[in-house]
């Protein structure tokens, strides 16, 4: 099993840093194969749509190189925010903090592995 | 009547700009004591129309004010370009219409997060958006 990726995001990023940072990640999971990406935005203050869509294309591609994306640490004004601007994160996990967002993915990939096994015993 | 307290201009012509620019929008926010709920609504509905300004009229300027009527003050923001214009402003207001293959948010979704919202475009001349958040609003 590939390890977690942890992701701080110190500032509010411009669009280049954004995307540089979409690209960088997915070629981090892929590198290293990891199974999970935790995406710390508690320093962020404004999340826009097109860092909303940033956030989702990251949950989408990790999720075709076999990772799961939770975002943690959102704060309430941008969480109240983002509902109001009518954009729903679709496809991103979201915790309060990183140590739950690590149990999150914990029982994501216990799940992958209990489903495996089933496909297993279908076989047999 | 609505009275003008403060007036800051910042033009915008690269994406840079747009991160000092929130600041400004944040500075006027925070002098007038607005809560963190209602300042992360004006910005990020500042940002939504700063990014349609560089993205499609490559730019222009955005006036940013401090307002007062009665009691109650608040900011106001006036994004002027002379870019295209929009030929449909109904459909340019619809939640999903976009002609940059985007989401379609961004118009409607500021109208959402302000008290105040006012599109005015000519095509071939130009778009500008007004938009106003009151403090306790
Ligand atoms: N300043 C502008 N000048 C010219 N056309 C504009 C301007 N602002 C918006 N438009 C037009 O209005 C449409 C809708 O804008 P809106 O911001 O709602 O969505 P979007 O920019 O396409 O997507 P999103 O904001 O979700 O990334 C745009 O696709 C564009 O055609
Ligand atoms: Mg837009």
């Amino acid at each position: 099993m590939g390890p977690f990726l942890l992701v701080t995001i110190q500032i509010d990023l411009y669009d280049r840093l954004a995307l540089n940072l979409e690209a960088d990640l997915v070629q981090k999971v892929h590198q290293t194969g990891a199974r999970g990406v935790l995406i710390d935005i508690s320093a962020v203050s404004i999340v826009d749509s097109f860092m909303g869509r940033i956030l989702g294309n990251i949950a989408s591609m990790t999720r075709v190189l076999d990772a799961e994306t939770v975002v943690v640490g959102m704060q309430p004004a941008v969480a109240i925010t983002l509902i109001e601007l009518g954009l729903s994160l679709k496809g991103v996990h979201t915790a309060l903090d990183v140590e739950r967002g690590m149990a999150l993915l914990q029982t994501k990939l216990d799940l992958d592995y209990e489903m495996a096994d089933d496909d297993a015993d279908d076989i047999e | 009547m609505l009275m003008t307290l403060s007036k800051d201009s910042m033009s915008i012509t690269r994406e840079q700009d747009l991160v000092p620019f929130r600041n400004r929008v944040k500075e006027a926010a925070v002098k007038i004591g607005m809560g963190i709920v209602n300042q992360t609504k004006l910005i990020t509905a500042a940002s939504e129309l700063v990014r349609n300004m560089f993205r499609y009229a490559g730019g222009g300027e955005v006036l940013i004010e401090i307002v007062s009527k009665g009691r109650e003050s608040g900011v106001r923001l006036t994004f002027a370009d002379k870019g295209p214009g929009i030929a449909n402003l109904d459909l340019a207001m619809q939640d999903g219409y976009s002609t940059g293959k985007s989401l379609g948010l961004g118009l409607p979704g500021a109208k959402r997060l302000v008290n105040e919202f006012d599109l005015k475009s000519t095509v071939g001349q130009g778009t500008t958006v007004m938009i106003l958040k009151w403090k306790n609003g």
